[in-house]
C-alpha cells in the first residue's frame, strides 16, 4: 500500500492525507514530550467543556434540530462510554466483538427487572448490573475465546442475537412489548432525576470520567502489555508466558463490564426498553466509532464515538438524505485517517514504515525514515 | 537427560503431523532436528513448547512430565523458544520486545538487556526502533534475544536461517554456538541442514511425522542417504 502510495504521490488525495497527517503526527508529537502541568491543564480544559457542554450557546450550533442536552446523554454519551467499553476488547486485547450490544442489553435489564419486579433502587442495581455483565461476558468468554479472528466474530454475533431473542421471547421480562416504568435514580445532592436530561448527562459524564481513568492505567500495567502482545502475535505471547486464554477472558470481563455499567445508567432515564433497543447494527455501530477513531487509543476512540453518534443527529435538516451524507463523511474520514482519525502513535509508526513484513520496510525507507526521528526525539 | 520426548502423537483434526516421535536432548547439547517441509519439525517444537496439544506420548523437562502443563507455563520451568517466522511483536520497540520475554520473570531486567546487546550488538544501536520496521535477520535477532530473557534451560530456535543472506545465516549460527558455549541447552529446527550439522553435536532426521535416523551431526555430514536427500551431496559426487 505504501510502497504505492509513494510512487503515485501525485494523487491529489495522498497529498492531502500527508497533509492532514503531519498536523496531527505535530501535535501528537508535542503531546508525548508535553510536561505533566500542560497535560493535566488540558485534562482539566476538556473536563470543563463537557460540563459547560449542555449549555444553550453550545448546543445551537451543534444541534440546531433537536435537543441538544438529550443527545449528550443519548446517542453521544453512551456511545462514547460503549465505545471506552470495546475498545478493551477490539484495541487492546484485538479480539473483534461484534455483539458487544448484548452486554448493554443485560445491563437495561436488570435494572428494568431489579427496578420495577424486586424495587431495588438505583445504586444496587448498579452493582447487581455490573455483575451481571461480567459474569455473562465469563459465559460468553470461555469457551469462544479458544476460537479466533473471523470465528470469534461470528460467534459473538450470535450472542448478540441469542440475548435480543431471548428477551423478545420470554414473558417473563416482558417479550416484545419491554419492561416499563423503570425508576429513575434517587436525588443525589438534592438534585431530582426525573425528565430533565441534565442530571443523567453529568452522571454519565462522571461515569466516563472514572472509566477511562480506569482504562488508562490498566492500559499501562502489566495487564496493558499482555493485550498488546497477544494482539500483536497470539502464539508469541503465550511463549513470553503470558497466560493468553486468561487475559482474553479479562477484556471480555471489563469490557462487558463497563457495556452493563453503559445500560443501567441508560435504562434509569428512558423509563421503557424494549427488544430492538438493541438491534446488531448498534453493535456494528460502536464498532464503527472504535475503528474510525483508532481502535487502541482512548481519545481517538472517543471522538469516534462522539462523531458517529453526532454526525446523524447534526445532520437532521437534511432528512432521508441525513445518512447519506453521514456515509459520505465516513467514507472521506477513512480516505484521509486510514488507521483511524487519531491511531495509538506506535501502531502508526509501523504502518506507515509498510506493515510488518521487512521486504516492504525496505520498499518505502524514504517514508519510514521521516517518521523515525520524530519517533525517536519523543522517547 | 534434560528434555526427553517419548513416543508424542500430534493431530490436526484428523491429520496426524507426529507418529510417534521421540528424542533426547542432553544438557549442555546443540541437538539438531533436520527435514524436509511438512516433516513435523515446527509442529514438534510446538508441542514441546505447549503452543500444540499432543494426543499420547509424553515429554519430561528436567525430570517433570509437563506434557499437560500449558505453554506459558513452561516459560517458568526454563523453556524458550524463538517461534517458526519469528513472531516479533511489529509495534514493540526492540528493548520493549526483549522485555516481553522476562514478561514470566519479576524483578531487575536490565543486566539481562546488557547481556543480550552484548551477544547482539547491531541490537544495542536499534533499541528504540519498532520490530515491525526492522529487517529479517535483525528481527531473528530480536526473536532469539527475547527467547534469552527468560532465562531458559533449553532453547528452541525454529529456523533462524530463513529467508536470510548468507552471512547472516554464518553470523546467527556463531551466536547459537556462543549462547551454548555459556551454558544453554539448544534444541535447533533447521532445514539449512549444512549448516546445522555443522553446529549440533548430535541430530534426527524427520520424515514424515517419524524419526528416521539419529546420530552424532557429524557422521550424519558423512552419511551418503543424508547427503543425497538433505545436502545435495548427490551433485558434489558426480
Amino acid at each position: 500500500m505504501n510502497a504505492n502510495s509513494n510512487v503515485r504521490s501525485g494523487n491529489p488525495l495522498t497529498a492531502l492525507r500527508r497533509t492532514v497527517g503531519g498536523y496531527t503526527d505535530g501535535v501528537r508529537d508535542w503531546w508525548a514530550t508535553a510536561p505533566g502541568w500542560a497535560r493535566w491543564t488540558v485534562y482539566a480544559l476538556l473536563i470543563a467543556l463537557a460540563i459547560v457542554a449542555p449549555s444553550d450557546a453550545i448546543g445551537s450550533f451543534m444541534s440546531p434540530h433537536s435537543h441538544w442536552a438529550s443527545l449528550l446523554f443519548s446517542p453521544i454519551g453512551t456511545y462514547v462510554l460503549l465505545a471506552v467499553g470495546l475498545n478493551v476488547v477490539v484495541g487492546q486485547a484485538g479480539l473483534l466483538d461484534l455483539g458487544f450490544v448484548a452486554f448493554y442489553a443485560i445491563g437495561a435489564y436488570t435494572m428494568a427487572i431489579f427496578g420495577t419486579k424486586y424495587g431495588w433502587t438505583f445504586w444496587p442495581v448498579l452493582v447487581v448490573g455490573i455483575f451481571m455483565t461480567a459474569v455473562s461476558g465469563i459465559i460468553l468468554g470461555s469457551p469462544t475465546l479458544r476460537l479466533r479472528g473471523d470465528y470469534l466474530a461470528i460467534v459473538t454475533l450470535g450472542f448478540g442475537e441469542i440475548v435480543r431473542i431471548t428477551a423478545q421471547n420470554t414473558e417473563y421480562i416482558g417479550g416484545s412489548r419491554g419492561i416499563t416504568n423503570i425508576p429513575h435514580p434517587e436525588p443525589i445532592f438534592g438534585v431530582e432525576f426525573f425528565l430533565d436530561p441534565l442530571p443523567y448527562y453529568y452522571l454519565l459524564l462522571a461515569a466516563i470520567i472514572l472509566v477511562v481513568v480506569f482504562a488508562k492505567r490498566l492500559e499501562r500495567s502489566r495487564v496493558g502489555r499482555a493485550w498488546e502482545a497477544i494482539r500483536e502475535d497470539e502464539d508469541a505471547a503465550e511463549l513470553m508466558g503470558v497466560p493468553t486464554f486468561k487475559f482474553k477472558l479479562l477484556a471480555f470481563f471489563i469490557g462487558a463490564m463497563i457495556g452493563g455499567l453503559t445500560g443501567v445508567i441508560w435504562a434509569s432515564k428512558v423509563i421503557a426498553i424494549q427488544p430492538p433497543n438493541f438491534p446488531f447494527i448498534l453493535s456494528a455501530t460502536i464498532l464503527a466509532a472504535v475503528v474510525l477513531g483508532g481502535s487502541g487509543n482512548l481519545p481517538g476512540v472517543m471522538i469516534g464515538a462522539f462523531l458517529i453518534a453526532w454526525l446523524p443527529e447534526r445532520f437532521r435538516g437534511f432528512a432521508d438524505y441525513r445518512i447519506l451524507i453521514f456515509g459520505a463523511a465516513l467514507v472521506l474520514m477513512m480516505a484521509l485517517r486510514p488507521e483511524g482519525l487519531l491511531p495509538p502513535r506506535r501502531r502508526r509508526a509501523v504502518a506507515s514504515a509498510g506493515g510488518t513484513k521487512p521486504e516492504t520496510s525496505a520498499a518505502s525507507g524514504d517514508e519510514a525514515g521521516g517518521d523515525r526521528p520524530a519517533e525517536e526525539v519523543a522517547k | 537427560m534434560l528434555l526427553e520426548i517419548k513416543d508424542i502423537h500430534v493431530h490436526y483434526g484428523k491429520i496426524e503431523a507426529l507418529k510417534g516421535v521421540s528424542l533426547e536432548v542432553g544438557e549442555g547439547e546443540i541437538v539438531t532436528l533436520i527435514g524436509a517441509n511438512g516433516a513435523g519439525k515446527t509442529t514438534t517444537l510446538k508441542t514441546i513448547s505447549g503452543l500444540r496439544n499432543l494426543s499420547s506420548g509424553s515429554i519430561v523437562f528436567d525430570g517433570k512430565d509437563i506434557s499437560r502443563l500449558p505453554g506459558h507455563k513452561r516459560v517458568l520451568v526454563g523453556i524458550g523458544q524463538s517461534p517458526e517466522g519469528r513472531g516479533v511483536f511489529p509495534g514493540m520497540t526492540v528493548t520493549e520486545n526483549l522485555l516481553m520475554g522476562a514478561y514470566a520473570r519479576r524483578g531487575d531486567f536490565s543486566k539481562d538487556l546488557d547481556e543480550v546487546f552484548e551477544l547482539f550488538p547491531r541490537l544495542a544501536e536499534r533499541k528504540n526502533q519498532h520490530g515491525g520496521t526492522m529487517s529479517g535477520g535483525e528481527q531473528q535477532m530480536v526473536a532469539i534475544g527475547r527467547a534469552l530473557m527468560s532465562k531458559p534451560k533449553v532453547l528452541l530456535l525454529d529456523e533462524p536461517s530463513m529467508g536470510l543472506a548468507p552471512m547472516l545465516v554464518a553470523q546467527i549460527f556463531s551466536i547459537i554456538k556462543r549462547i551454548n558455549e555459556r551454558g544453554t541447552t539448544v534444541l535447533l529446527v533447521e532445514q539449512n541442514a549444512q549448516q546445522a550439522l555443522q553446529l549440533a553435536h548430535r541430530a534426527y532426521v524427520l520424515e514424515t511425522g517419524t524419526v528416521v535416523k539419529s546420530a552424532p551431526a557429524a557422521d550424519l555430514l558423512d552419511d551418503p542417504q543424508v547427503r543425497e536427500a538433505y545436502l545435495g551431496g548427490a551433485l558434489g559426487q558426480h
